[in-house]
């Protein structure tokens, strides 16, 4: 390199200097075998682990979900009849409609609580770091453990936030009786749970938004409300989207807040599609049933993983 | 508690917020400022709210939470449910299975992902996409999917009524993969290859260059997947059924269903899952901030 540099008439060129040091056609193809045989024995103790615990038992599962099967025996092929047993399943019918409902009112409702926190939180305010771990404290908080200060918190006799509705003189609330309040507390308790994340990644989001855009539909006489609509709320739109595939996929796969606070009850109106699918597949044993709910549910997930590899912005967006 | 440590999430910000709210604090709105504080104090209370209830209920004793009467701070403060839950149950067991059990999927998953990780963002080779893409379309897969077969193959496999049950499959996460891949590709390539033409193995390249450089993520990885692995539910819910060998949300979830009503003691036992995470969590912020930013894992 030094001697190339003193010369002026030579740019310093990487590749000219390799190929003079490396002959190019023998030494470049045994190093791309190195590279290669490398690259797989650097893969090798991920492809065990994702190959024998996650691709196997997937293959595996489409299988079963062809089999009338017996405890965890073996089982016999009865084609399409576990599939056509899910279609005259009015609980598998519920289960489906009760996911759809959580998804569709968890969904908007913590993207809009996280972004008007994060807004809230991204202003001039004093203490605003601490305000900020706060919110996100219960991200740090296992579902079992949410689920039963969620019990606590809704318990119809003993229960605080019934205690507080006496106190105030309102009639108390079957957060558990009653199918409605208890669908109700499964969302509340979710929405606390996850408010936090979603202003996170809203937050990282306000971080791009350089402060010029501000100024300039300030000076051009935007109001505040204007400069949420037209600068903030678009500028957000790939955290947005990348939330919203995130919070349909999770609320789809909720299932400790269910299984803990619930248990899918009372008479199944909190009862959804991997709470359902568990109970087929370990309370009632019937496997291959299960094995065909699981099936429905990977197909959901990976449309909605497709729509959000498709977009370049979900994989980038924070950095 | 404090945050203004996490570089990438507040320092920044915190210039460009005052820069572009400066005019708009000059105009004189302090009610817009008093109403924001409000505001978070509102928000801060209900999130807080229901962690002090289960504090009050954990340190309070029984015929107090009998009591009937609304009290929102407890009278006497007394320990007999920790007593309670300590004379009743392993909870020294259940709490060393957690940290075994979550400590061995973290490292073992900052090992297999940093070094499939640097397969897969610097080396070139046939596959490695096909490979990176089938990894990414198992990343959403709810473990529901899948666990029938994986509770047959961990049984077949002699892993069942180990803790390896639980760590293997937790373990074989593609998030560590997608994570380590997107950081190792910020690694410059020629810094790689200027190593290889001095005559630096693969090996050697990927412990003296990408390891050393590599630090940032490993703490978010390790992390991330402490966390998730300490919170887990679901699948240890299903390959462990020794009480012996309970985490501590199945110890909870097992707690529960003998203490019924005795809000308590469940709520002394869930302290003891909840405070380390917590406390974890909250003295390295910063980590586990990037972690949830990148991934979206919760």
């Amino acid at each position: 390199m030094t001697t190339l540099a003193t010369d002026h008439e030579h740019v310093p060129d990487i590749a000219a200097v390799r190929a003079q040091n490396f002959p190019p056609t023998p030494r470049r193809g045994l190093e791309a075998v190195r590279e290669a045989l490398a690259g797989w024995l650097f893969l090798t103790p991920n492809l065990l682990l994702l190959g024998l615990f996650v691709l196997v038992p997937l293959l595996w599962t489409v299988v079963i979900s062809f089999q009338k099967t017996n405890g965890f025996g073996v089982g016999e092929f009865i084609g399409l009849a576990n599939y056509q047993r899910l279609m005259s399943d009015p609980l598998f019918w519920r289960s489906a409609v009760n996911t759809l409902l959580f998804t569709i009112i968890v969904t908007p409702l913590s993207m809009g609580l996280g972004l008007g926190a994060a807004v809230l939180f991204n202003s001039i305010l004093p203490a605003r770091g601490l305000f900020r771990s706060i919110l996100i404290v219960p991200m740090a908080i296992s579902g079992v453990a949410t689920a039963l200060i969620g019990v606590l918190v809704f318990d119809e006799n003993n229960g605080i936030l019934d205690n507080l509705i006496r106190f105030v003189g309102l009639p108390s609330v079957n957060w558990q009786s009653g199918g409605l309040a208890a669908f109700a507390s499964v969302i509340l308790v979710t929405l606390w749970w996850r408010v936090g994340f979603n202003m996170l990644i809203y937050l990282a989001g306000l971080q791009g938004i350089g402060p010029e855009l501000y100024e300039a539909a300030e000076l051009d006489g935007a109001g505040a409300v204007a400069r949420f609509r037209h600068v903030t709320v678009p500028l957000l739109g790939p955290s947005s989207f990348f939330l919203l595939i995130l919070n349909v996929i999770y609320s789809f796969q909720v299932f400790d807040i269910v299984f803990v606070m619930t248990g899918g009850g009372p008479q199944n109106a909190t009862s959804v599609l991997v709470t359902y699918a568990y109970d087929t597949g370990f309370v009632t044993r019937d496997q291959g049933y299960a094995a065909a709910i699981g099936v429905v549910l990977l197909l959901v997930t990976f449309v909605f993983t497709a729509l959000r590899w498709r977009t370049s912005h979900g994989r980038d967006l924070v950095e | 508690m404090t945050t203004s440590r996490t570089p990438s999430l507040r320092a920044p910000r915190l210039q460009r917020a005052s820069k572009f709210a400066a005019p708009r604090a000059r105009r004189g709105t302090k009610r817009g400022l008093i109403a924001r504080i409000v505001g978070a104090i509102f928000i801060s209370i209900i999130v807080l709210f229901p962690l002090y209830w289960m504090l009050v209920v954990a340190f309070s004793s029984r015929s107090e939470l009998l009591g009937g009467t609304l009290r929102l701070w407890p009278r006497a403060l007394t320990a007999q449910n920790f007593e309670r839950v300590l004379a009743g149950f392993p909870v020294a067991t259940w709490f060393s299975n957690s940290v075994a059990i979550s400590a061995t999927v973290a490292i073992l998953t900052v090992l297999v992902n940093l070094l499939g990780g640097y397969a897969l963002a610097q080396l070139k080779f046939r596959g490695s996409n096909v490979v990176f893409l089938i990894a990414l379309t198992t990343l959403m897969i709810p473990v529901q999917v899948i666990m029938v077969p994986l509770f047959k193959l961990v049984t077949n496999l002699g892993l069942y009524g180990s803790y390896w049950a639980v760590i293997l499959p937790t373990a074989a996460s593609a998030f560590g993969l997608f994570l380590s891949r997107q950081f190792i590709l910020s690694i410059p390539r020629d810094l790689i290859e200027a190593a290889r033409i001095d005559g630096a193995s693969h090996l050697r390249v990927f412990t003296r260059i990408v390891l050393p450089l590599s630090k940032p993520l490993i703490a978010v990885l390790f992390f991330m997947t402490l966390l998730q692995s300490w919170n887990d539910f679901a699948w240890p819910l299903i390959a462990l059924k020794q009480n012996e060998l309970f985490t501590l949300p199945i110890g909870l979830l097992y707690l529960q269903g003998q203490f019924g009503s005795d809000f308590g003691a469940t709520m002394a036992f869930a302290l003891i899952n909840v405070v380390p995470m917590v406390v974890l969590f909250l003295v390295f912020q910063r980590f586990f901030v990037q972690g949830f930013a990148r991934s979206g894992i919760k």
